[in-house]
């Protein structure tokens, strides 16, 4: 990595100044080498990052014996129909529980990420717009939230979870997915730069209430970072994966991250799964294809939004 | 059943471990264990929780369930022990709604009972006489050897055997081995041929466990005050230098076991044995199914010419977790579960369980034999094995660090830049150091 990294900063070896005058003087265009490097770069790593996919894309197109007999990296002749087959086994394997599973984790992270988004955005939003004594204290308090790893958390709230005899339910995972620090503080710089106060003041001229300037007013102007906020917590709820562990029992309420790693903990002794395994983490990265594809819009423009203020 | 120690399954127990110590002062427990409780029958109708991983176990309760109204069993699945259900049964406990019933492979109980975790049904109706239904040792295992205490009931186990390439021996003209040392000159004849007498699992420290087993070795003693740490007994010593030998002069390979590789190898025909346990008879028929008809099973390899023991590769057993309301119908449902012929029959063939019931050698799975192994009745031979394993092997109360300290040692003995024997000492080491942090006596 080191040698193209260096070659993108300085294309023409000696002359540094020549460039940079260069560059200054005619805006962002570079120079085919420097160009050519980025693109290296970043085709090194779509590859590293892409390869794993593509594996999983091959894989979950061959029997459980193909898997060790074949090239890793390509399709078999009968890939389409073993494909299918495999989905079919997929759904129909223990009465169609990773179909439940699916299910699950979609209302986790959907309803999750959504009263989530609302509940740090209207957080967000307070610490942003009013001001009150101990803001920044609070602040403060939810951004050192960010710090603490959710791992660390799963075992004292199993165990308060005990006290009010929750584990095992689904509240037990989806309660805990509804805060997120971060959203809370991306909200609050956002409303910040967004949301004038102006405006504020003169929806309270005109007599509307705090609440409904909220939702009407400050949410379409806060919408790009929301979406971003969305994103993140649906992505964080869908891989969620410590705190089920330890609070369900039941498996007609595990998330599809929690199913197949108990199925892929029985593949020694149910060789079978070992194919399910691999097609049922191609389907459960399906939903977080579709939800970036779909939202991406929103969000890159929040984004350079955000930045250029 | 098997287990795998990967990082993940470290990092895991010590997360866990770690968090646990800092709030031990949770549940309560009322009564230190030792002695067997009064174990009474509840009034009316119960509700049991039963969680394991074994697939297929649900219906199995069915049966259960159709002819007990009274006693209605809830089976609850996860991951398999190792993987998280043990650290969930601790944390459970601790809380206090721990399932009736869980899952607890042999290797795992002491720590459940150095911990507390478990009921004592010496005193349930019908356990202490169940004694003569069980294989010899897989009772010992569940009771410690300890005096008036019952502390699971044996489900499954792993007798050793060898699987072989019958048809390679025979066109090479090599004899199978019956002995260890016969074993070492068929290697050798074998890497000239081109290939690997069989793979050493270096992560499965389990499978050398088992090694140790048959060879009379004790890794753990407790005389009921302080535990006995003996890795680097004189038994474990020959067993290690062995396969030292045999790896420093690489005529075995060092495949991840389970792996995708290491199916492939012996599906093209690169190993020629594997002693194994008796469940990975369909762990072979699924993983190298281009060799069906090709293998054969005879008894472990033993040290001394004309011996006749055999070692022990993983089973798990049916325990009442500590803070149950019902144990003495949690432990009526344990014994049948694990005794009556239908259920038995059905977890073998869902679950793929070896019983370690007496009368599985009766069952129909058991009797026939098997297309993959050229018509052989494979299971005549690990039922005979069953009969060889040492009812004495004890294990400790912290095996997931002994098994994660031994297999990093192994896997630099693999590298080249350790032996086994230096793994050994290393795990018996790092495994004292874990005992005495957990305050548990040592015996120095």
């Amino acid at each position: 990595m080191a040698t193209p990294a260096t070659a993108s900063k300085r294309p023409r070896g000696g002359s540094t100044t020549a460039s940079d005058v260069e560059t200054r003087g005619r805006g962002p265009r570079q120079s085919i080498m420097s160009r050519s490097a980025a693109m290296l770069v970043m085709g090194v790593f779509t590859l590293y990052f892409l390869t794993p996919i593509w594996w999983l894309l091959t894989t979950s197109t061959k029997t459980g014996g193909e898997i060790t007999s074949t090239a890793p990296l390509w399709f078999t002749t009968n890939s389409l129909g073993t494909f299918f087959d495999n989905l079919g086994r997929l759904f129909t394997y223990g009465d169609g529980l990773f179909g439940r599973w699916l299910l699950n984790s979609a209302v986790y992270a959907g309803v999750g990420a959504l009263i989530g988004t609302v509940i740090a955005a209207m957080c967000g939003y307070a610490l942003a717009k009013y001001e009150f004594r101990g803001r920044e204290a609070i602040f403060n308090v939810v951004l050192s939230g960010v710090l603490v790893p959710a791992t660390a958390l799963a075992l004292p709230l199993f165990l308060i979870f005990s006290r009010v005899e929750l584990t095992n339910t689904m509240l037990a995972v989806f309660l805990p997915s509804l805060v997120s620090p971060f959203g809370v503080y991306l909200a609050r710089i956002y409303a910040a730069a967004s949301v004038p106060g102006e405006l504020l003041e003169a929806a309270r001229l005109d007599g509307s209430g705090e609440i409904r300037t909220f939702f009407t007013v400050s949410t379409r102007l806060m919408a790009p970072a929301l979406v971003t906020i969305f994103l993140f917590q649906f992505v964080a709820i869908w891989n969620n994966f410590f705190l089920p562990l330890i609070m369900l029992r039941d498996q007609a309420l595990f998330p599809v991250t929690l199913g197949l790693y108990a199925w892929n903990s029985q593949i020694s002794q149910i060789p079978e799964l070992r194919s399910l395994v691999i097609v049922g983490a191609l389907v459960s990265i399906v939903p977080l294809i579709i939800a970036f594809l779909a939202l991406q819009r929103f969000w890159s423009s929040g984004l350079g939004a955000g930045s250029v203020k | 059943m098997r287990a795998h120690y990967g990082k993940v399954t470290a990092a895991f127990a010590m997360i866990s471990a770690l968090a646990l110590s800092g709030c031990s002062a949770g549940g309560d427990s009322s009564e230190a264990g030792g002695e067997a409780a009064p174990c009474e029958a509840s009034d009316g109708p119960v509700t049991l929780q039963f969680t394991t991983w074994v697939p297929g176990m649900d219906e199995v309760v069915k049966l259960w369930n159709a002819d007990n109204p009274d006693i209605q069993v809830e089976v609850q699945t996860g991951p398999n022990g190792n993987s998280g259900t043990y650290q969930n049964f601790f944390n459970q406990i601790q809380a206090g709604n721990a399932p009736d019933l869980g899952q607890i492979e042999y290797d795992a109980l002491p720590n459940f009972r150095v911990q507390d975790g478990l009921e004592n049904l010496a005193g349930c109706e019908g356990v202490a006489d169940a004694q003569d239904q069980f294989v010899d040792w897989t009772w010992g295992q569940v009771t410690f050897g300890e005096e008036d205490s019952v502390y699971a009931i044996p489900q499954d186990s792993g007798p050793m055997a060898m699987y072989y390439r019958a048809d390679l021996f025979e066109q090479a003209g090599i004899e199978v081995p019956t002995t260890w040392e016969e074993y070492a000159a068929a290697a050798e004849k074998i890497k000239a041929e081109g290939s690997y007498i069989t793979n050493f699992p270096k992560t499965d420290v389990n499978w050398f466990a088992g090694m140790v087993w048959q060879n009379g070795g004790q890794w753990f003693a407790n005389d009921g005050e302080a535990w006995d740490v003996n890795l680097t007994s004189p038994e474990s010593e020959e067993v290690a230098t062995y396969w030292q030998d045999l790896l420093s002069n690489d005529l075995v390979s060092t495949l991840p076991s389970f792996s995708d590789e290491w199916n492939a190898s012996f599906n093209e025909g690169q190993q020629w044995t594997w002693v194994s346990a008796v469940w990975g008879a369909t762990t072979l028929s699924d993983g190298a199914p281009d060799t069906a008809g090709k293998w054969a099973v005879a008894p472990m390899p033993q040290w001394e010419d004309g011996g006749e023991t055999a070692g022990n590769w993983g089973g798990s057993s049916t325990a009442v977790l500590k803070g149950s309301e019902h144990p003495a119908e949690a432990a009526k449902f344990a014994l049948w579960l694990n005794t009556d012929p239908e259920a038995l029959a059905l977890a073998n063939e869902l679950g793929g369980l070896y019983p370690a019931a007496k009368s599985a050698a009766d069952l129909e799975a058991f009797s026939g034999g098997v297309e993959y192994y050229g018509g052989q009745k494979i299971y005549d031979v690990f039922s005979e094995a069953s009969a060889q394993v040492n009812p004495d092997f004890t294990w400790g109360p912290t095996m997931t660090q002994t098994y994660t300290d031994v297999s990093d040692g192994f896997g630099a003995a693999i590298g080249g830049s350790s032996t086994l024997m230096e793994a050994l000492e290393n795990g018996q080491q790092k495994t004292i150091d874990a005992l005495k942090a957990q305050s548990i006596p040592v015996a120095e």
